[in-house]
């Protein structure tokens, strides 16, 4: 009943960001782990870290980028009142998604196949800082991993909302909303990629 | 839930023509999840008190009385489990916060409806995860409240799935939180300036960004230690490579702050509770207003005062303690203002107001036992011990528990249109107050004499005074079944509650009683303070 | 309710998406070179100029009000403290 009575454009909003925010500081707590090993373990961090494939985390990377900018040109396309190419960009955003969880699915295979996911044997075996940084390593991606799956699913909803005329040039909220959750998994990844593939 | 029983006339009771169960278990009106909220939120305090008072029989007496160890160690932790993080976490928020604060600020409800339900959805199937992890897997959790690794990741109990039900509990009180903060930012009426808020609202402010900004802490920890109890990642295990101590910094981000989410609101009830019983506006109304912010704010900086004896660096301990200090300060803000507004007040003394003076006594003790647990010097003497025990539940029990009992005295009336009887109120809370401080004091005392806590048998030195605290505890729960009796009788059967007898200017006196379901016929216009009392109809 | 809302055309957003791949590659550049404890401080830095790019663009966040901006602040500095004031314990012990 009430929500109907008005559309708070800005209040939608608002709670969107607060919700980043939680999503800000749950990362955060996998960050400050990450700090407090590097520290104690820079030689072990710095050992995994090269077993790590950068130019697949370079690739991801890039496929997230491309993956944020349709959606931030959807959102600006249905501003316009362009519903159709909203709905393919949007359509662009998941397929770049999947592309990210494919290039993923290859290097956990990879890594679980040479032994080495939390308490595997080979890892007991090692250095104990090594245990640590594949450890977070799975936590942090796996945890990401997650979210690009949910932030894909909402974007799936929104587009069938746009067809379906629900989103409209006039009430775009939703969009925008599921745009800026999208951009937070891509905001997580930037500061994901140095850290584990690159400074190492 | 309910029935003809209450007063004639359209209210949010009955005025949608809904009033079967479906229509409160999927209601999106932020009355009746409030109400929900308070007999869920409240029905697991009862629970917690059973627990509690048989722990009390087991102290009895030295050695072995009704339990032993195991039964001991997992009764103990479900006491905590269900006090802190079924009741009184969401409590205030979700009862009274959802009851009272959109018609403090003049809004027709919470900025989010749909979301508001299903945060109590998520927090009753939080609930019912904690209840299945006691009876399922290897029995109830043993690790204390606080789930200390590597204890917890070792245990055979049910600790995986209390964890969870945790977790979720903590989703539900993030986005309980989300929706106040765009709530009190977006729907405040045409005039209900942020000087005229009433200090309840700015209470709840300041706990919903404890909730959004320290829950998701608490949030990824536990994924952490069901991670470490599931796939072996070590983060936390010594033996490859983790750190203990990492799992209790980022335990205490969260927990030390959620003592705030606890204690905030029980101050913003005090605030509203005692100028209406003074018959004077609030002393100080921007420093209490203020100093809830710096309280969330400061409360933030002092996780590490629980760790003193923990093996963390001296330098860590020096910050910790010192900061711990800082948060007294807003603190004894609050309270110096609350006794300001009494002195030449025309103090009545009803129900509400007996709380709220004993929540003044109360938490200043409670508050003061705090600085000798963050002066680290002392913290050594009495860390793990009674002494403990007795202190948080002075300030967790004493304060906010007491707070929620002004605040059932205060609003509960005005929701269901019929009062409780007085007498019966003010002879329950002397039996509370005499038995609480019979308990509390003395397990305080137990533990400056050295009685460790968690530990189901002591040494018979302690005999005594624990007989003492246990007959203590006794009191207090008379009490407490005398004042729910009388409440819960006058509630549905009582004499009808009409108009403003208490004389309170914030807005939720001026709207009829029982609200009508949208609350305001016409949007209403603040044109003064919340305790501006010319015009309440009271001298 | 008649908020204005800007709307950022696709040059600047295709133009804020080459930037960051531009950034990408130089911060994998960065770190192919022997730097030590700096290739540290450079990859961060450019990872914070990104995010930066992306909160500010493509999450609109350069057209809203002060109000998001002090939150967002707020937020940014309360995980800041959280890990500043854990390492006063790791720094130490």
């Amino acid at each position: 009943m009430s929500h109907a009575a008005h559309k708070d454009y800005a209040g939608a909003k608002l709670g969107m960001w607060l919700f980043l925010f939680t999503e800000l500081l749950l990362f955060g707590g996998l960050f400050l782990l990450y700090a407090v090993y590097f520290k104690r373990y820079p030689h072990e961090f710095a050992a995994g870290g090269k077993q790590l494939d950068w130019a697949m985390g370079t690739a991801n990377t890039a496929i997230l980028l491309t993956s944020s900018l349709c959606a931030a040109i959807a959102v600006t396309a249905v501003q316009r009142c362009e519903l159709r190419r909203a709905v393919w960009l949007i359509g662009g955003t998941i397929f770049c998604a999947a592309g990210f969880m494919v290039i993923k699915y290859v290097e956990w295979s990879t890594k679980i196949g040479h032994g080495i996911y939390p308490g595997s044997a080979h890892l007991k075996e090692g250095p104990l800082g090594e245990s640590i940084f594949f450890s977070l390593y799975f936590m942090t991606t796996g945890i990401h991993g997650l979210h690009v799956l949910i932030g894909g699913a909402l974007l799936a909803i929104i587009a069938l909302k746009v067809r379906s005329g629900e989103v409209t040039g006039e009430n775009y909220v939703l969009l925008e909303n599921g745009a800026l959750y999208w951009h937070l998994v891509d905001l997580i990844w930037i500061f994901i990629f140095p850290l584990y593939y690159l400074i190492l | 839930m309910t029935d003809n029983k209450q007063p004639a006339g359209s209210s949010f009771w009955n005025d949608t023509g809904k009033t079967g169960i479906t229509s409160w278990i999927f209601s999106t009106d932020h009355k009746r999840i409030g109400l929900l909220y308070f007999y869920s939120t409240f029905g697991f305090f009862l629970v917690g008190v059973l627990l509690g008072l048989l722990l009390r029989i087991e102290l009895m007496a030295p050695g072995r009385t009704i339990m032993g160890a195991q039964t001991y160690n997992a009764l103990f932790t479900v006491h905590g489990v269900v006090m802190i993080f079924l009741f009184i976490i969401p409590g205030f928020q979700g009862s009274f916060g959802n009851l009272v604060m959109p018609i403090q600020i003049g809004a027709r409800d919470v900025s989010f409806p749909r979301l508001n339900l299903f945060s109590w959805w998520l927090y009753m199937g939080g609930a019912a995860i904690i209840l299945t992890s006691l009876f399922t897997g290897g029995g109830p959790p043993d690790t204390g409240w606080t789930f200390y690794v590597p204890f917890s990741a070792r245990t055979g109990t049910n600790v995986s799935l209390a964890v969870l039900g945790v977790f979720v509990v903590g989703f539900s009180s993030i986005l309980t939180g989300l929706n106040f903060v765009t709530t009190i930012h977006r729907l405040r009426a045409e005039g209900m300036t942020w000087g005229r808020l009433p200090l309840f609202v700015w209470s709840l402010y300041a706990t919903a960004w404890v909730q959004i900004l320290a829950t998701p802490i608490l949030a990824i920890t536990l994924v952490l230690v069901m991670a470490e109890r599931l796939l072996g990642t070590g983060l936390f295990d010594p033996s490859k490579g983790g750190d203990p101590l990492m799992y209790q910094h980022l335990f205490w981000i969260y927990s030390h702050p959620a003592v705030y989410i606890m204690i905030l609101p029980a101050m913003g009830v005090i605030s509203d509770v005692i100028p209406v019983f003074s018959r004077k506006p609030i002393f100080g109304y921007k420093f209490i207003a203020f100093s809830s912010l710096a309280i969330a704010a400061f409360g933030s900086l002092v996780w590490g005062h629980h760790m003193f004896v923990s093996g963390m660096s001296d330098t860590a301990i020096l910050v910790f303690s010192f900061l711990t200090f800082i948060v007294a300060i807003p603190s004894a803000i609050k309270v110096f203002n609350w006794v300001s507004t009494l002195y030449k007040g025309s103090i009545s003394l009803e129900a509400p107001m007996l709380f709220a003076l004993s929540f003044i006594l109360l938490f200043s003790i409670g508050g003061l036992s705090g600085l000798i647990l963050g002066a680290a010097a002392t913290d050594v003497h009495v860390h793990d011990t009674h002494f403990v025990v007795g202190h948080f539940h002075y300030v967790i029990f004493g304060g906010s528990g007491f707070a929620f009992f002004a605040a059932m005295h205060y609003w509960l009336p005005k929701f269901y249109g019929r009062r409780y009887a007085e007498k019966p109120a003010l002879i329950a809370w002397a039996l509370m107050f005499t038995g609480f401080n019979i308990m509390y004091f003395t397990m305080q005392v137990l533990g400056m004499k050295g009685m460790p806590r968690r530990y189901y048998d002591y040494l018979p030195e302690f005999a005594n005074l624990n007989l003492l605290a246990t007959v203590g505890s006794w009191i207090l729960a008379a009490g407490m079944v005398i004042m729910l009796v009388n409440l819960f009788r006058g509630l549905w059967w009582g004499v009808p509650f009409e108009g403003n007898p208490w004389g309170g200017a914030t807005l939720e006196w001026s709207i009829p009683t029982p609200p009508p379901t949208e609350n305001f016929v016409e949007e209403p216009t603040v044109t003064h303070g919340p305790y501006d009392f010319k015009g309440t109809g009271k001298p | 309710m008649n908020e204005q809302h800007h709307i950022v055309s696709y040059r600047i957003l295709v133009g804020i998406w080459l930037a960051l791949l531009a950034l990408t590659a130089l911060t994998v550049g960065i770190t192919r070179l022997e730097l030590g404890g700096y290739k540290v401080l450079a990859a961060l830095t450019i990872a914070c100029v990104k995010a930066w790019l992306v909160i500010s663009i493509f999450m609109h966040m350069k057209y809203e009000g002060r109000l998001l901006r002090w939150l967002l602040f707020l937020t940014l500095v309360t995980l800041a403290i959280f890990i500043g004031l854990t390492f006063f314990d790791v720094l130490y012990r």
